[in-house]
């Protein structure tokens, strides 16, 4: 761990790009809001709901597998019922909150949903 | 050609909150929304959910703001279209503006505010390869007239309440039922899911879950889709129509090609003074715009609309004297049908 409270995450964005990058443990952090403040995602294309778990734009695909994740609340996993590009490893990064024991988390971030 | 002071392009919390403004200063306001119903995303999204930072109030349901949002602006009588969405602007030679929605609707007015916050709700599209190029010819997101249905086979992917419902309603009308369903759970209303299930069990309707639909056929238009099981492999279902049910995403859309300056999918506009966008008599207020230090939220959208009304004013009043801040507490709030809102007289006795 690089210093107290802090966490190191393994991001690839929609580009396929991989980016190491740290968060805080201790400012209330959840994993769309870390992608969006080191804009790794185009503002707009990430976070669209604020985090309430109704939009499915910060949706990503879990990598590691040992890890304890939050378990799924029922509004996420509705809304990815509702989602595309779902995949069983798939969830909504506003939901996953930074905490110590998440170090060392590998996330994809799925497709924007939308076709043009 | 509809006419107004301000014309506002969004219905949500502040475009409400600016009729209020506008009308203290005795501006007429007519409001454009793509939705069917005014609030925007609290209407769309989370009309159940409570906010805790209105100033004043501890905590309002999304829906109740709104409401509330409506009676406090309904003295200033503001017109709507709604259900429709601003699809072009054009700029006068006075410097007023002309806007035209989707279906065609013109509107006329020397100031325009666009307060359109996410962008406008439009109709989730499922990845599928060439879908785009079905709209219209079999592919619909929305259903707007059920008589096209008639007699015909149709398969609706989704698992909402909107989804079950016209699943269901359509049972009447169409030849041929499909539901498709990526999940065997569904988040519907408890008794939509036991009436689908009821008219599966009568034949009524076929039920497919654990599928998505993958390919669209069909020369002219919708002939075919292939539909993939999780496990059990692809098959190939004839039908006439194909109704995606995904509920809305927003999107910037059309606004996006009006000329004004866009950064992070947010139009810039000058804090400093009044919201202004770097289009003349064009302000952009609430959500969707930017500025250093931007906070999106509800209560600095109302700040925005406040300041910007000021400006409107002095553009569709250019020969009228300076404004005077008038407290509504002092001078009370009258509307556009001459009532007048005051604080009651106190009644005095001489002894």
């Amino acid at each position: 761990m690089a210093e107290e409270n802090t966490i190191t995450l393994t991001i690839t964005d929609r580009e396929g790009e991989t980016h190491e990058v740290e968060a805080p443990t201790d400012m209330n952090m959840n994993l769309m809001e870390v992608i969006r403040s080191y804009e790794l995602a185009p503002e707009g294309t990430i976070g669209i709901c604020g985090g309430m778990a109704m939009c499915a734009s910060c949706q990503c695909y879990i990598e590691t597998e040992d890890l304890p994740l939050p378990k799924m609340s029922e509004d996420e996993e509705d809304m990815l019922d509702q989602a595309f590009f779902v995949e069983d490893n798939s969830r909504l990064g506003c939901q996953i909150y930074m905490k110590d024991k998440l170090n060392g988390l590998k996330v994809t971030l799925a497709p924007e949903s939308e076709v043009e | 050609m509809i006419k107004t002071d301000i014309l506002i392009i969004g219905a949500g919390p502040v475009g409400l909150f600016t009729v209020f403004e506008a009308g203290l200063l005795k501006l007429k306001c007519h409001l454009i929304d793509a939705l069917p119903i005014p609030g925007g995303q609290l209407a769309e999204i989370y009309p159940k959910k409570p906010i805790y930072d209105i100033p004043g109030f501890p905590s309002v349901l999304a829906g109740d703001l709104i409401k509330n949002l409506e009676k406090q602006i309904s003295p200033f009588k503001p017109t709507y279209t709604l259900g429709d969405r601003a699809e072009t602007i054009e700029k006068q030679e006075d410097g007023s503006f002309i806007v035209t929605t989707k279906s065609g609707v013109k509107h006329h007015a020397p100031v325009v505010a666009i307060a359109g916050g996410l962008g406008s709700f439009e109709p989730r599209k499922p990845p599928i390869p060439n879908l785009t190029n079905y709209e219209d010819k079999g592919v619909e997101y929305i259903i707007r007239e059920p008589e096209l249905y008639r007699d015909k086979k149709i398969i609706i992917a989704g698992g909402g309440d909107s989804a079950l419902d016209w699943s269901i309603f359509l049972t009447n009308v169409a030849k041929e039922v499909t539901l498709v369903h990526r999940r065997t759970e569904f988040r519907g209303a408890l008794d939509s899911v036991e009436k689908v299930q009821e008219l599966v069990a009568a034949g009524k309707m076929k039920l497919l879950t654990n599928s998505e639909i993958k390919e669209i056929h069909g020369e002219d238009r919708v002939e075919a889709v292939s539909v993939k099981h999780k496990t059990d492999g692809n098959s190939k279902i004839e039908v006439d129509h194909f109704i995606p049910l995904f509920g809305l995403s927003p999107k910037l859309g059309p606004i996006g090609n009006w000329g004004l300056e866009i950064e992070k999918n947010a139009i810039v506009v000058d804090n400093a003074t009044d919201y202004r966008t770097n289009i003349d008599g064009l302000f952009a207020i609430g959500d969707i715009n930017t500025y250093p230090g931007k906070l999106k939220l509800i209560l600095c959208g109302f700040h925005e609309a406040t300041i910007m009304v000021q400006s409107a004013y002095k553009i569709i009043n250019p020969d009228a004297k300076r404004l005077v801040l008038k407290y509504t507490t002092v001078s009370g709030v009258t509307g556009f049908d001459g009532v007048k809102k005051e604080q009651k007289k106190a009644v005095i006795k001489k002894i």
